[in-house]
């Protein structure tokens, strides 16, 4: 196995990237570095998708001049083109997911002054409480009258 | 012996419920004093310990470990998933054919049909544009759809709140221009070397975009690089000549203006040459010759339009996390 891993190194490198995002994602508490997690995350797929395509000993998909106003469509001549447009949606999207994380932790760090998820929810949860308490004495306060 | 076995369960019952003999030394603690803080009132609870129910002593224990407990349960348990998923994964890129090898199945009849096909019929040069802006164009406009959301998201997220503020009290206005999220205060004015820089390098950043943009059939790149390309000379412009010049000519409005044209030109002229490719219409966008600048079709203008929403949707996210505002 370890000798079929080392033909496929770039997917196996890709896999545990993989895995190191998705650990941070898990085991980070700071809203920045999970986002962080999930780019490494993003960055193993790309490394994935761009290790498919590639064929040893052949050019880039751009053609070739024959040198005679012609050109050399053949296909043993370039490498795939499908994942470099696949990547390119991918990257699309994981800036787009990355600003829009990024906005909703800042906002959330202007409210509660916390980055910290466990902080973040204990806050929250306390507020909830006090919220529940006033709406309770509120009902008393009419009931009494 | 079944009277003593009746007496031992019960002992052993009294003790489970806490209701076991006390022993003779065991000291029992006066009543505080009422007037104690209660952080200071030493709880009668603790103090006979052999008197609580398991109960009671599972919910003290948990109130004191079980946090600690729960962490250590979730690190492990979480460095365990992912010790078995990318394991798992591992096994399977072990059964991947080799990498780089001509008879893989990923390069099949596809790659084949793209390559020997597309060059007469999309006009492009470089596949990839071919790819991405003709064969698969609604795809495209997908993804700078995708990037104009996010913009507006983050837009509405991080300006809403400001624009309430400065609508309640235009006092804060002066205030809330130069506040900043890095707490770096205003750019300062006199800065010759990044300014000398920028001047220096502005241009040449700007051509190179346009150069990767408008050469994107051709050449490596396209609307998507070229415009991250653009973005970091306007970023640039922000940082050496503060944001108030770039928002002379780009602010809110000039990005939501153009990204939205530049989108409407997208969908209806890719509409235009899907709806007359599938019904074998007589289509007037020209081909043009392989390799000239005027060729491929509509994939430069596309281009161009992609181009102009990811330029004007990275220098938002810039300016929106920099300074809160466009």
């Amino acid at each position: 196995m370890l000798g079929k891993l080392f033909l496929n190194h770039y997917e196996a490198v890709a896999v545990i990237l993989f895995g190191i995002g998705m650990t941070n994602l898990l085991l980070q508490r700071n809203l920045i570095k999970k986002i962080i997690g999930l780019n490494i995350m993003d960055t193993a797929v790309y490394l994935f998708l761009a290790a498919k395509g590639f064929v040893e000993g052949r050019a880039a998909p751009i053609l070739i001049s024959n040198g005679s106003g012609g050109w050399l469509n053949s296909s043993d001549l370039y490498v795939n083109p499908v994942p470099a447009g696949l990547v390119l949606t991918g990257i699309v999207v994981s800036v787009s997911v990355t600003a829009f994380s990024l906005a909703l932790a800042l906002k959330l760090y202007e409210y509660y002054g916390t980055l910290n998820i466990d902080e973040a929810l204990m806050k929250m949860t306390e507020e909830q409480v006090e919220l529940e308490t006033t709406i309770e004495k509120a009902e008393e306060d009419v009931l009494a009258s | 012996m079944h009277e003593e076995l009746k007496n031992i369960w019960k002992n052993f019952f009294n003790w489970v419920l806490g209701n076991g003999p006390r022993p003779e030394n065991e000291v029992i603690p006066p009543d505080p004093p009422p007037d104690l803080p209660f952080t200071q009132k030493p709880q009668d609870k603790y103090s006979r310990f052999h008197e609580a129910t398991i109960k009671e002593r599972y919910e003290q224990w948990l109130e004191i470990h079980g946090l600690h407990i729960f962490s250590i349960l979730y690190s492990g348990l979480s460095i365990l998933t992912c010790v078995v998923i990318v394991c798992l994964l591992l096994a399977t890129v072990a059964e991947l054919p080799p990498f780089g090898h001509e008879r893989n199945p990923a390069n099949n009849e596809v790659i084949r049909r793209y390559v020997e096909h597309g060059g007469h019929e999309t006009g492009a040069q470089n596949i990839v544009a071919g790819l991405i802006l003709d064969y698969r164009a609604f795809d495209t406009f997908g993804e700078s759809a995708v990037l104009f959301t996010a913009a507006v998201s983050v837009l509405m997220i991080l300006g809403a709140s400001r624009r309430n503020k400065l609508n309640k009290s235009p006092s804060l206005k002066s205030e809330t221009t130069s506040r900043n999220f890095l707490q770096r205060g205003p750019p300062s004015l006199d800065e010759p070397i990044l300014r000398g820089v920028a001047s220096l390098s502005i241009p040449a950043i700007l051509m190179m975009g346009c150069v990767v943009v408008i050469n994107g059939h051709l050449t490596p790149g396209g609307g998507f690089s070229g415009g991250a390309i653009l973005s970091t000379a306007l970023i640039l412009a922000s940082n050496a000549y503060g944001p108030e010049r770039v928002h002379e000519f780009y602010n809110e409005r000039t990005f939501i203006v153009s990204s939205s044209t530049a989108l409407m030109i997208y969908a209806l002229s890719k509409g235009y040459s899907f709806f007359t490719g599938a019904n074998h219409f007589h289509s007037i966008i020209p081909k043009g010759t392989i390799g000239n600048i005027f060729s491929a079709g509509l994939i430069l203008p596309l281009n161009i339009c992609v181009g102009l929403i990811v330029a004007g949707t990275l220098y938002t996210f810039y300016s929106l996390f920099s300074k809160g505002d466009l």
